[in-house]
């Protein structure tokens, strides 16, 4: 059996009265990407801070490579590289001596291939403070992997990141997974999660509502396809009469159908717009994304919520 | 290299680099100097006796009180610590290794002010020059663990301000730079006894220059040395990674218990 990289078992923990987690349990195994998804103040970051050792945990267990985050710090620093959502340097500290500094801390040879490879080669004499939040984040993120941890926390790793960049990010995460590195990865980026993580875990007041891969966690609604059209003449077909439709609406000149039966709806639909003498623009069969399913469970997405609502 | 000595070197690099700490560390010290050397000796033909100690302790009161606490505080609202800590910095090098390039650039400091003011102002020179040396290393260690603990207990940039200067201020008006110890009203030198610019220049004045004080000088080093080790040692329990930390340990009043040191000299007067 393997041993998970990453084990969270009934993890606990308050502010004050404000409970932040509220006995959360999920592993992540070796070489796996793991996203943790969520609203602002979901227990995300908090989650992470006790896996990273910043904090404690009230009650309950947690590991990263089999080492106890509380009792045994300096074990953890060589296991564990993070990328933090709020990250600081001192304003004066050069990017080449970032890496310098923090490799020397790790007993590890300094990585200038990553300053380059994360476009901060011509930035490399720079000043942290004189850096763009973009090439801020991208140091933190080349100092986070550059003594090969096992395990990388990226907590919100692109964020203010330009496209080519984050592409670039997507590339070195997919690397690392294949290098056995184990990711959990923090996002507001649902596309991103959705490409990058082999499982998710979505995190709503604490706990842990949905834990899945995103195809799993997206077949856990209703099972609803989304179909939409565009035609010519008639911009709303929504009282058009088509099998198997939970719910249909207007939204941005389009008619969006969620659909039990994708299939059959689709024909009646298309049989029902040459019967009017319609011309069709555009039609698109879609599966819920995750985003989708994501505002779904943070109920924020009361469209579909309630057509799913319906269905079942 | 090491990581504390390529820790060590970043933080001197810094000590020049920051401008706000380049201007603390020596700028404001030479340029107090220089004025103090070209205007006062003019006016007060007495200041040369106490120049040469009395403007080494200012420069050393300036890098410490004035230039340590600021960046500890502003490097902990802005999130370096917790970098550092997931990074394996320990808690002590983050704190002693900047507290020690001051102490290094305060020293560098006094030393070129205690060395040129006999040259250059008349400023009278120690009879033991290892003994002056020795005091300035010990007060340079003791205001650096003030600088410290200001820095651990100071809830933001603002309050560091203000510890600074309750000791500064003090230090300038009765802490024996400008008035020596003996000329202060009786009711007032016992509050100088608790500044350790007032413990400095007793411990010079007769350990390097053999003058009567006030304070005997060895029980004056002593308070430098208890003091160095008390306010480093609280600073060291103190120390917070972040001020987001719902817990600390510790209260920021046990800050006051670094100066028994100085309290206890009082009984010696």
């Amino acid at each position: 059996m393997i041993e998970p990289a990453v084990m969270v078992r009934g993890f606990r923990k308050r502010y004050g009265n404000l409970v932040a987690v509220d006995g959360i349990s999920f592993e992540a195994n070796p070489g796996e990407v793991f996203g943790l998804l969520g609203p602002n103040g979901a227990g995300k970051t908090t989650t992470l801070e006790c896996l990273e050792g910043i904090r404690f945990p009230d009650a309950g267990s947690l590991r990263v490579m089999g080492i106890d985050p509380t009792r045994d710090g300096r074990r953890l620093r060589d296991a564990l590289g993070v990328q933090l959502q709020a990250s600081g340097l001192p304003g004066d500290m050069l990017v080449e001596e970032a890496m310098r500094f923090f490799c020397a801390y790790h007993r590890t040879e300094p990585r200038p291939d990553l300053i380059e490879r994360l476009g901060l080669g011509e930035k490399k004499r720079t000043a942290f403070r004189k850096l763009s939040t973009g090439q801020q984040r991208r140091l933190a993120l080349a100092l986070a992997v550059a003594h090969k941890p096992k395990v990388v926390i990226l907590d919100e790793p692109t964020a203010g990141l330009d496209v080519a960049t984050r592409a670039e990010l997507h590339t070195l995460v997919a690397e690392l997974r294949q290098q056995g590195t184990t990711i959990l990865l923090a996002t507001h980026d649902m596309a991103e999660a959705e490409k990058l993580a082999d499982r998710v875990a979505i995190l709503l007041r604490g706990v842990i509502v949905a834990l899945g891969t995103p195809r799993e966690l997206t077949a856990a609604g209703a099972g609803l396809t989304k179909i939409s059209i565009h035609t010519e003449a008639e911009p709303d077909l929504t009282a058009l009469p088509l099998p198997e439709v939970a719910q249909a609406a207007q939204v941005d000149g389009y008619t969006v159908y969620f659909s039990r039966s994708p299939g059959e709806t689709v024909v009646a639909l298309l049989h029902e717009v040459e019967r009017r003498g319609d011309k069709l623009i555009d039609l698109r069969v879609e599966r819920p994304s995750l985003e989708e399913r994501f505002l779904q469970l943070t109920s924020q997405g009361p469209a579909l919520s309630e057509a799913e609502g319906e269905a079942a | 290299m090491s990581a504390f000595a390529y820790h060590f070197g970043f933080e001197f690099k810094t000590g020049l680099r920051n401008p706000n700490l380049l201007l603390l560390n020596y700028l404001f010290p030479f340029g107090f100097y220089v004025a103090m050397g070209a205007v006062m000796t003019q006016i007060n033909p007495g200041f040369t006796d106490v120049m040469v100690p009395a403007l080494a302790v200012f420069a050393i009161l300036a890098s410490t009180i004035l230039g340590l606490p600021s960046p500890l505080v502003e490097d902990r609202e802005a999130g370096v610590y917790r970098s550092f800590k997931i990074n394996g910095v320990p808690a002590l090098s983050i704190l002693i290794v900047p507290a020690l390039t001051t102490i290094f650039h305060a020293l560098i400091a006094a030393t070129l002010i205690a060395v040129t003011a006999p040259l250059l102002f008349g400023g009278r020179a120690p009879d033991n020059w290892p003994a002056l040396f020795g005091v300035l290393v010990v007060t340079a260690f003791a205001c650096g663990g003030i600088g410290a603990l200001f820095g651990v207990i100071s809830a933001n940039s603002r309050a560091t301000v203000l510890w600074s200067q309750l000791v500064f201020l003090p230090s300038m008006l009765i802490g024996g730079l400008m008035i020596p110890l003996s000329m202060l009203p009786p009711g007032v030198q016992p509050l100088s006894a608790l500044l350790p610019s007032t413990q400095a220049m007793q411990a010079i004045q007769g350990l390097a220059y053999g003058q009567e004080t006030l304070i005997p000088p060895l029980a004056a080093l002593a308070a430098l040395a208890g003091g160095a080790l008390f306010s480093f040692g609280l600073a060291t329990y103190l120390f917070n990674w972040d001020t987001r930390n719902a817990s600390r340990r510790g209260h920021p009043a046990m800050a006051l218990l670094a100066w028994i040191p100085y309290a206890l000299t009082m009984l010696a007067m």
